[in-house]
């Protein structure tokens, strides 16, 4: 039995310790918005933050997480009140969505990092893929969100 | 022009609530799926589409599947203008298979073909209007007012005269009771407070939340997930596979053959991964087993030579070649693309002794209900097709193919049983857009007009799967774009010869457009620089006739500052395609460095007749610009013993945000009836680059993608 604690819940899980912290994630602990887009961390999808990094969870084994924090995109508010996502909503980001939990989740690490980002910072920092497109509001809702965050300070 | 719809009491109210205590008393539907439209004693059904709760919850079935396209959101909003209702009270929900949700013109339930709101726009407002007259009628009854001295407003009827007022919510069980009116009066277009404004879409926060459930998301009571492996090559088949280490392995419920395969079901995804991937399953090659890209590309060639099936004759085309003094003559060829949506191929199937029910990411409800209808051999009404929502749609979710697989590993273990393709399985199982090779010829007359046109498509067939097209026979997607070319050419001809090469071929975004409009483009582009003539001109000239691909013709070269001074190195490219009867014209703006092209700016101009959301309409022109030159610049599908190559993101690579130009869209202002918007934004970017890079650098591409090109500097 492994314990993985997410969103500040203690989850006891009997899993392989090699079993990607992904799938860990969506088929053990009920939270289904981390999502599987490529299995090889090339697309992103799968982002959480482990002790507030941006990891992503399908390159990633649970035994390397045991002992750490995970936060998962359910884990970001209760409410939708996070200030990426209330960019995100503002700027009506989504289309098919399902690259966006991914999205969101690098977001807000990378906000951490990068309080005030240019848009070569967006550039460098932001790496996801998104099939839809949905890239031009995405990066408006990344500056709306860094506005946001410096207001709130 | 509005279409004019038949209704009558019955068929407005009685048999669709017939059909919608089906749905919502269906077998197994979990709450989850149905959030909003649970069977409540507290709200009035008016049809398969509106239930009113007595808390004013205006809850829509969308009849169209939500693949990032705004269906969920447009298609409610054609129902709630004409309801007058309060959109901050209206709960949208995906409808699953049913009659009543198909078109009233096509007679089929599905999304593709750019076809959801010029489908469903009359059927939606009259619907709407209909059940605002009801509402009307029963508060005028209640307060003993004539109806006509009411007023509908954001979920409200009111008495001016008197002050009274009553609640949707309130009125909706008297409301349903009232006369059906045959012929409601819509809103005119002045009236409009939802339809034509940019209203925020209602799937957006169950998007930035997590909450959203894709088709693999599903969970239910009891349910296992399974792995699935087919045959590498195209055609071949399995020949053995061991079982035994794969079912010793922790979790593992099943071993289960599908077509051309093996599935391995286990209590979670990794379990039934690890295990499949334990297995040793050997495959026979199958009758392509020798097919390659190169073998693809000389018989596409080829195909060129030999006589086709005529798709337009007009006036004498190949006389009027052969007697042309000078004849401009080019060979275009495109690559197979994969979709490549960001949710995996995934599918649940619950199959029991006396009824089925369906959880699936699908773009056609109906035709995958019948199929599963054939392989369960039960009957339609006990088979229950759920639509989530799909993480991209592309054309690739109107096959059943993930379908199949959920269905036959259920019936075999007798659970429920969700089916998650691997993203290498995805790239390498896909329906793709076909290759192709078009030949083109062309002679202008003497002050530089369209003289005569022929062009001869040498391409494999989607029609051939999807329809049984004989050979010899047309197939109307492989010459989109040229049977319907619009310039003026008194003499023009198009013929289509078909190949069988092997690899399955399906519905990728725009179709046959997404071909035929880079290489008609492009050789039209060619045809103006041949005459020393700018190539935005030349197309005013030989579409003067053509009001509206003039209009956004002029209109995306007025916005691009077409005659304008450029920065150094910078160069511009213009196209122009009319697909899913929407027209859009694109300027590119380029330049080249160290041999690779750099988009700066694509703007694009879009008539699709009336627009009920712009937002939406701007975003999929985003994404289709996005989607056509990613397509353009790197995508490829390459086959090699009969398989395709690529796997995942490495080798068939995506933009990402630090790739993409600035885009500018700019929509006609139209009262025509709407046209989609989904797919016509993809045609026209290719060759709006490619003329660009012609421009640049003298070069003149002729097969896609760019990256398979040595790119002079400009």
């Amino acid at each position: 039995m492994i314990t993985l604690k997410i969103n500040n819940i203690a989850h006891e899980i009997d899993v392989d310790p090699e079993t990607p912290l992904l799938w860990a994630i969506r088929d053990h602990t009920g939270l289904t918005g981390t999502k599987f887009g490529c299995g090889a961390g090339l697309c992103g999808a799968c982002t959480v933050h482990v002790n507030g990094e941006a990891v992503r969870s399908c390159s990633t084994t649970v035994g390397a997480v045991k002992d750490s924090n995970i936060t998962t995109i359910e884990g970001l508010s209760k409410d939708r009140s996070h200030p990426v996502q209330q960019a995100w909503i503002e700027e009506d980001v989504p289309q098919c969505g399902y690259c966006q939990s991914g999205m969101i989740m690098a977001t807000t690490a990378f906000l951490a990092a990068n309080p005030a980002p240019t848009d070569k910072d967006i550039d460098d920092g932001i790496t996801n893929i998104c099939r839809c497109g949905t890239y031009v509001r995405i990066r408006k809702a990344i500056h709306r969100a860094a506005g946001k965050q410096t207001e709130t300070k | 022009m509005m279409t004019k719809i038949k209704v009558n009491r019955r068929t407005f109210i009685v048999s669709s609530i017939a059909t919608a205590g089906a749905l919502v008393l269906g077998l197994g539907l979990t709450r989850g799926m149905l959030k909003g439209s649970d069977a409540a004693a507290d709200s009035t059904t008016f049809n398969a589409f509106l239930k009113i709760g007595q808390d004013d919850t205006i809850t829509i079935q969308v009849p169209c599947s939500e693949m990032g396209q705004g269906v969920f959101t447009a298609l409610p909003m054609i129902l709630a203008e004409e309801l007058e209702a309060d959109w901050t009270k209206v709960v949208a929900v995906t409808a699953p298979a049913d009659k009543a949700y198909h078109y009233p013109d096509w007679g089929d339930q599905l999304t593709g073909g750019s076809h959801a709101v010029a489908g469903w726009y009359a059927a939606l407002r009259h619907m709407g209007a209909t059940a605002r007259e009801m509402l009307v009628a029963a508060a005028a009854q209640e307060w003993g007012v004539p109806a006509s001295t009411c007023k509908a407003d954001r979920n409200v009827v009111s008495h001016p005269e008197s002050g009274r007022s009553l609640r949707y919510g309130a009125i909706a069980e008297a409301a349903a009771k009232q006369p059906v009116p045959k012929s409601p009066t819509l809103k005119s277009v002045d009236k409009f407070n939802l339809i034509g404004h940019p209203v925020p879409r209602k799937d957006t926060p169950v998007k930035v939340d997590g909450s959203a459930i894709y088709g693999v998301d599903v969970r239910l009571p009891g349910m296992l997930t399974a792995a699935v492996k087919t045959s590498p090559s195209f055609g071949g088949r399995v020949v053995s596979y061991d079982a035994k280490k794969a079912m010793a392995m922790p979790g593992v419920r099943g071993v289960v053959p599908i077509p051309d395969g093996i599935a391995v079901a286990a209590d979670s995804y990794w379990q039934a991964r690890k295990a499949l991937d334990a297995m040793e399953i050997i495959f026979e090659p199958g009758p392509f087993a020798h097919q390659s890209s190169e073998k693809i590309r000389a018989e596409l060639i080829a195909g060129l030579e030999k006589e086709g099936v005529v798709a337009r004759d007009d006036g004498k085309a190949r006389a009027t070649l052969a007697a042309a003094n000078n004849v401009y003559s080019a060979v275009y060829e495109a690559p197979y693309l994969a979709h490549a949506c960001m949710e995996p191929m995934s599918c649940t199937a619950d199959v029991r002794t006396d009824a089925c029910e369906i959880w699936v990411p699908t773009q056609w409800p109906r035709d995958t209900r019948q199929r599963v209808a054939g392989w369960t051999k039960l009957p339609l009404e006990k088979v229950q097709i759920n639509v989530t929502f799909l993480g991209g749609g592309f054309g690739r979710r109107g096959e059943a193919d993930f379908v199949e697989q959920a269905v036959l590993v259920s019936k075999a273990l007798g659970k429920p049983v969700k089916v998650i393709w691997s993203r290498e399985e995805d790239i390498a199982h896909d329906f793709y857009r076909p290759a192709a090779a078009i030949r083109f010829q062309a002679a202008l007359d003497k002050k530089g007009n369209g003289l005569a046109f022929d062009c001869r498509v040498s391409a494999p067939s989607i029609m051939a799967r999807t329809d049984g097209l004989p050979v010899g026979k047309l197939d109307s997607a492989a010459v989109e774009g040229l049977a319907d070319q619009p310039y003026a050419f008194p003499h023009a001809r198009v013929e289509y010869v078909r190949s069988d090469l092997g690899v399955p071929v399906g519905w990728w975004r725009s179709v046959g457009n997404s071909h035929n409009a880079f290489m008609r483009e492009s050789f039209i582009d060619e045809l103006a620089h041949a005459q020393g003539e700018d190539p935005y001109q030349f197309r005013r000239r030989l579409l003067a006739h053509d009001k509206r691909h003039l209009g956004v013709l002029d209109l995306a070269a007025s916005k691009a500052g077409w005659n304008s001074p450029l920065p150094a190195g910078h160069f511009r490219g213009i196209a122009v395609a009319k697909s899913f009867e929407t027209y859009v014209a694109e300027v590119a703006e380029i330049s080249i460095k160290d041999g690779e092209i750099k988009t700066h700016k694509v703007t694009c101009a879009i008539d699709c007749g009336t627009v009920v959301n712009p937002g939406i309409i701007e975003a999929q022109m985003q994404s289709a610009i996005i989607d056509g030159l990613t397509a353009a610049l790197k995508g490829e599908i390459t086959i090699l013993d009969g398989a395709v190559e690529q796997s995942n993101f490495h080798d068939y690579p995506m933009l990402y945000i630090a790739d993409i130009p600035e885009i500018a869209v700019h929509i006609v202002n139209s009262t025509e009836a709407p046209t989609g918007a989904g797919e016509p934004g993809v045609p026209p970017v290719a060759p709006a680059v490619a003329n660009a890079v012609f421009a640049a650098t003298g070069q003149r591409i002729r097969s896609l993608p760019f990256s398979k090109h040595t790119l002079k500097g400009a």
